[in-house]
């Protein structure tokens, strides 16, 4: 049977990693090669990368960043964060990334998750939706957490699926960076919604957070930054425990 | 020398980049010339199986592909690369493949609780008197797919459960295919990949 997915997230701004709390302060983590090839050797599913400050300028250094990391390191590589066009997502593929994610491009042009569905298939395309709690529902926040706009999450995921998602990679706003555990509410709502994989970010401070996750939700992967970046937890004592809780892991 | 055919694929250049690592001469080639003098060809392949063959096609690709494989040349099919090695597929309709394997494509059938794409890392279930099976059995590695083959027991070397038995990976003498992507399997992925040079080794097709 399939397992399920730790994810660690680099949030790559101007080739090198760094990491903030709630979407600022940014701190800086290191490489991401090498970072890259840490987390290959600790276990990790896959690694998504996040082009936080994405520019034309920086598109360069990113298919750069890609083409070094996909020499080195064996395994999938999601990339997001500036992609406006079919050609951004073929130059980053090119380089060696699996997948392209779409995050406020696919509010703006909705068009273009189908275009690179049709292009390169579904599994190569992946919408990221950033999420905040509004009362009972789940709101859509674009603009790396700076633009709510007015779009329920559940009925937001199940459009995206309708033009072409493969994957949805879902980020709680409320808990990103609190390390106060996943948002396994909205988790419940999105995988009750649609059928394709979900990945889910925001959140994870401990070991129990991923339990919760894989337990209480059906999501695939669980994606998290810091207490991977800052050696808080590694992925090996994570799977280890999930293991131990009947979660199936590789 | 391995040839990696080369024919407007997403991730061609990523099997380049994992035979680079592992220290196999390669070339990245759609020259008939440069394939027919290769020790051994790789397939890879993401997307569509009809227009993939239409890609082999246009590349005139498709007999030089078949002559080889027939005169003994060893050959790994990755992905859709594997699925092309079939007779047919009916992925948008019923679709010749390169019949090299005996059998078909078929959709993974949708089942509660069991999402396609088959996407993720799963747990191959591999025959241990098959040099393939060998590498990979109890091992996970990363598949992306909707569609999966159909083919005769004796043809399969190793399995993964998904509702239904997906054939991971298939042999039959020198036509080898695998269903996931072992060039992003991490390190047995990158084993598996080295088996196959093994094999080519083995076989010293272009001294023959």
């Amino acid at each position: 049977m399939i397992t399920k997915r730790i994810i660690p997230c680099l949030d790559v701004d101007q080739g090198r990693v760094k990491k903030g709390v709630n979407f600022v302060d940014l701190t800086d983590v290191g490489d991401p090669t090498e970072i890259a090839a840490a987390y290959e050797q600790q276990g990790a599913d896959e690694l998504v990368f996040l082009d936080i400050t994405a520019t034309v300028d920086h598109r360069k250094t990113m298919v750069d960043t890609i083409e070094s990391v996909a020499s080195q390191v064996f395994m999938p590589l999601t990339v997001g964060g500036g992609i406006h066009s079919v050609d951004d997502m073929q130059a980053l593929l090119k380089a060696g990334a699996d997948k392209v994610s779409l995050n406020s491009a696919a509010v703006r042009q909705p068009e273009l998750i189908t275009q690179g569905a049709e292009k390169f298939g579904r599994q190569c395309i992946v919408v990221a939706i950033d999420v905040r709690k509004k009362d009972d529902s789940f709101q859509v926040v674009i603009d790396g957490g700076r633009t709510p706009v007015d779009l329920d999450a559940v009925e937001w995921a199940k459009q995206v699926v309708d033009l072409g998602a493969g994957e949805l990679l879902v980020t709680s706003m409320d808990q990103d960076g609190t390390k106060a555990g996943f948002d396994l509410q909205l988790y419940q709502a999105l995988t009750a919604a649609v059928n394709v994989p979900i990945i889910a970010s925001g959140g994870a401070g401990s070991i129990q957070d991923f339990t919760d996750l894989f337990t209480q939700t059906t999501v695939d992967a669980g994606l998290a930054a810091s207490v991977f970046h800052f050696g808080e937890l590694t992925i090996p004592e994570v799977k280890a425990e999930l293991k131990e809780n009947g979660v199936l892991v590789r | 020398m391995l040839a990696v055919i080369d024919y407007d694929t997403g991730n061609v250049r990523n099997v380049k980049k994992a035979l680079d690592h592992l220290g196999i001469d390669n070339c990245l080639t759609a020259d008939p010339e440069v394939i027919k003098q290769a020790d051994g060809l790789i397939l890879p392949g993401v997307g569509a199986f009809a227009k993939a063959m239409q890609a082999l096609a246009e590349r005139n690709l498709v007999d030089v592909l078949q002559t080889q494989a027939r005169a003994g040349q060893p050959m790994l099919g990755i992905c859709l690369g594997m699925q092309l090695l079939f007779d047919r597929s009916e992925e948008f309709g019923n679709t010749q493949g390169l019949g090299l394997l005996p059998g078909a494509v078929v959709a993974i059938p949708e089942k509660p609780g069991l999402k396609v794409p088959h996407m993720g890392w799963d747990t191959n279930n591999g025959r241990t008197n098959n040099r393939f099976g060998r590498v990979f059995n109890g091992e996970a590695t990363y598949f992306v797919h909707s569609y999966y083959v159909q083919t005769a027991a004796k043809n399969i070397a190793a399995t993964c459960d998904y509702g239904v038995q997906i054939p991971s990976i298939v042999q039959q003498n020198n036509v080898v295919g695998m269903q996931f992507h072992p060039e992003k399997s991490g390190a047995v992925g990158l084993a598996g990949l080295n088996a196959f040079k093994e094999m080519v080794e083995d076989a010293d097709f272009s001294r023959n």
